[in-house]
């Protein structure tokens, strides 16, 4: 049997073609079987068995006690901390994605043409994606100090007080946000790189021709026809957000006083500190279902602004 | 006064190269001139910069009579339709075709006026409301016609713009853009590698290769009398048979392998010297009849049947001729012909530089031309 006979295509043609066809289906299942085994095991299993810790009590050790329903569900939502949580996540998200993806797409756009020392510039600007969370957090932890901080230093020369960046409850959750866009441009900024790239000369020589400025350009041409990688970088972006974890971890450790204590870190801290896995359960469900409805939501809002070539 | 006027016109990206080298050429108010040479010559670059996207390096542009060499794309008052079309792939057809106006300021009645009548001419009226990607190849060409027509802008420029079409709709948007051209009363440069588009579209022809000027003239001036050997080769189709030849007593030998005997009227019609390049168009090498003047054998390599011609490819030197045939010779590959050639039907080139020295002295289908 050779190999192109056993590709899955949709059997077609004569019934014993068809016929033909589907005695070869199997084939194809070993082929696809090392990924599903994968899949299964990595993805569904965790997941399926999260639904189901979800509704039970839980020991330390994590193994089920007692089956109580949506009691994790409605402890949930009935606690303060949790919803405190849940609004700093938004709070963060909003913060952070539309920041990330305009500061992107200007410094793509400021840096597309080829003039000499680009290249410098472009290194620059995504050299954030090579950085890992823990490096870029000493990095920011060492600027953000109290007293020795560059940060400080600088308020302080211009007469001004210091700040307590990350253990002020006021600041804190913009320190982080701060750190986040910093830390997410060098991705999107590739991705819309790439986007600008991919564009035509003559789509922009055509604008020169009719006299369109730079904001013409960047209305009428630019943003439209890299629709689909600011679609993809917002996505993403959201997504990251949501999931926040390494910076808070590093940097704040959900403090000042939760303020910085988004979802994710509040799981980890009911699944490893407080051991309440059941909850932590319900919690991972929550956020799936939240991440899920939003980037539905938003694929629906901005599906009419996309253009596919 | 001339609608464009370029001079002196040299263009190098690192001052050492120069891409055009001393370009001058004036194109008349309504006139349809074809810049064509092969890839590379520097026919878009000069496009490019009448465009007003490219800066000169040296040299003098005036459009309208007025000195245009720093002048902003957007004050040259023309138009452009490029290789790709360059429509906008999320604008509709009507947004497409008006692009740019509202930059112009062009009142909404006016552009709604401009967008029929455009439309209607192109006959896009029923695809206003798709989108690029749900149109055919020419349809998008004609958007981008249609886009051109509406700005009107008395200098269109097009680069390449039938290349992305297949062969027949290539041949019916020549003919729809001639149309279109001569409707309006367009002046317009047309780059292209296609000599047939050159040949057949053109007023006046310029053609180009390694950033000079070869030869501007006519499509027939050109065909007729071609300045180099490069412009024998390159305008016309099969193109031009050329070979080495000289002269040895009362034989023309060609290539060094076949021997063409001379008329006492072909010796005295023969220029100065005793070696050139000669060349000669496939349509004046006839099959021979009977006598030896002019008569040559020669040994078939291929032939070409194109049911209405025969085109027979034969060996001379290290040269292969193609001779073109109306009606059906069946010829077997490899077999002994004897074909028909006369002096006079020759092109004669410098043996060195390649320059013309005396044309053919019979045009096929033409009253004879005096040398």
């Amino acid at each position: 049997m050779t190999l192109e006979k056993t590709a899955p295509t949709m059997p077609q043609g004569t019934e014993e073609e068809v016929v033909e066809a589907k005695k070869r289906l199997p084939v194809w299942v070993i082929y696809l079987l090392p990924s599903m085994l994968i899949f299964i095991l990595f993805t569904i299993y965790p997941f399926v068995k999260t639904v189901i810790t979800s509704f039970f009590a839980t020991s330390t050790t994590g193994s089920l006690t007692q089956f109580v329903g949506l009691q994790n569900y409605i402890d949930l939502f009935t606690n303060g901390n949790y919803l405190q949580s849940l609004g700093t996540t938004f709070l963060y998200t909003i913060l952070t994605v539309p920041l990330t993806v305009i500061i992107s797409l200007l410094l793509a756009v400021l840096s597309a043409e080829d003039r000499p020392g680009m290249g410098v510039f472009r290194t620059i600007f995504s050299s954030t994606m090579g950085i890992s969370v823990a490096a870029g957090s000493v990095f920011w932890n060492l600027l953000f100090h109290p007293t020795a901080g560059l940060l400080n230093q600088v308020i302080r020369w211009f007469g001004g007080q210091p700040i307590g960046w990350l253990t002020d409850t006021h600041y804190a959750i913009f320190a982080i946000s701060a750190v986040s866009i910093w830390m997410n441009i060098g991705f999107s900024y590739l991705v819309l790189m790439g986007g600008l790239k991919n564009i035509d000369d003559s789509h922009y020589e055509s604008v020169e021709i009719v006299g369109g400025g730079f904001f013409y350009r960047l209305r009428k041409v630019t943003i439209p026809l890299i629709s689909p990688s600011l679609f993809f970088v917002c996505t993403i972006s959201l997504i990251n957000a949501f999931q926040s974890f390494g910076l808070i971890d590093m940097l704040t450790s959900g403090g000042p006083n939760n303020s910085t204590n988004l979802m994710v870190y509040q799981l980890y801290q009911d699944a490893f500190v407080n051991f309440r896995i059941g909850s932590a359960s319900a919690q991972g469900i929550i956020l799936f279902v939240l991440i899920f409805l939003i980037s539905q939501l938003q694929t629906k809002l901005t599906e009419r602004l996309v253009t596919y070539q | 006064m001339s609608k464009i006027e370029i001079r002196d016109l040299t263009k190098s990206y690192d001052g050492t190269l120069n891409i055009l080298e001393k370009i001058s050429l004036d194109v008349e108010e309504g006139e349809f001139y074809v810049l064509v040479g092969p890839s590379g010559c520097g026919k878009s670059t000069l496009l490019r910069i009448i465009a007003g996207l490219e800066k000169i390096t040296s040299g003098t542009l005036k459009i309208d009579g007025k000195l245009a060499n720093n002048m902003l794309p957007k004050d040259r008052n023309l138009s452009m339709v490029f290789q790709n079309y360059a429509l906008y792939p999320h604008m509709t057809v009507k947004d497409n075709i008006l692009f740019g106006l509202d930059v112009k300021k062009v009142p909404k009645d006016e552009q709604k006026r401009r967008l029929d009548e455009a439309a209607e001419m192109l006959g896009l009226t029923p695809y206003l409301k798709r989108k690029p990607r749900e149109l055919s190849g020419g349809q998008r060409q004609r958007v981008a016609l249609a886009r051109s027509v509406c700005s009107q802008s008395p200098i269109c420029l097009m680069d390449e713009p039938l290349s992305n079409l297949d062969a027949k709709l290539r041949g019916q948007m020549r003919t729809e853009i001639r149309r279109l051209q001569k409707k309006l009363g367009l002046t317009v440069i047309y780059v292209t590698h296609d000599q047939v588009e050159a040949m057949t579209m053109g007023d006046r022809i310029m053609v180009l290769h390694g950033g000079k000027i070869q030869q501007t003239g006519t499509p027939l001036e050109l065909y007729n009398k071609p300045a180099n050997t490069f412009v024998a080769g390159f305008i016309g189709s099969p193109q031009m048979n050329l070979v080495q030849a000289k002269r040895v007593g009362s034989t023309l030998v060609l290539g060094d392998s076949v021997t063409l005997p001379l008329s006492g009227e072909e010796i005295a019609n023969l220029p100065q010297g005793n070696q050139w390049q000669i060349g000669i168009r496939a349509e004046q090498i006839e099959p021979a009849s009977t006598g030896t003047e002019g008569v040559c054998r020669v040994k078939v390599v291929n032939t070409e049947m194109m049911g209405n011609e025969t085109q027979v490819l034969f060996e001379v030197g290290d040269a292969l001729f193609t001779a073109r045939w109306t009606g059906q010779y069946l010829i077997s590959i490899g077999s002994d012909l004897a074909v028909h050639l006369s002096a006079n039907d020759f092109h004669f080139f410098d043996a060195e530089k390649g320059t013309l020295i005396r044309p053919a002295l019979h045009i096929k289908g033409r009253a004879a031309l005096s040398a």
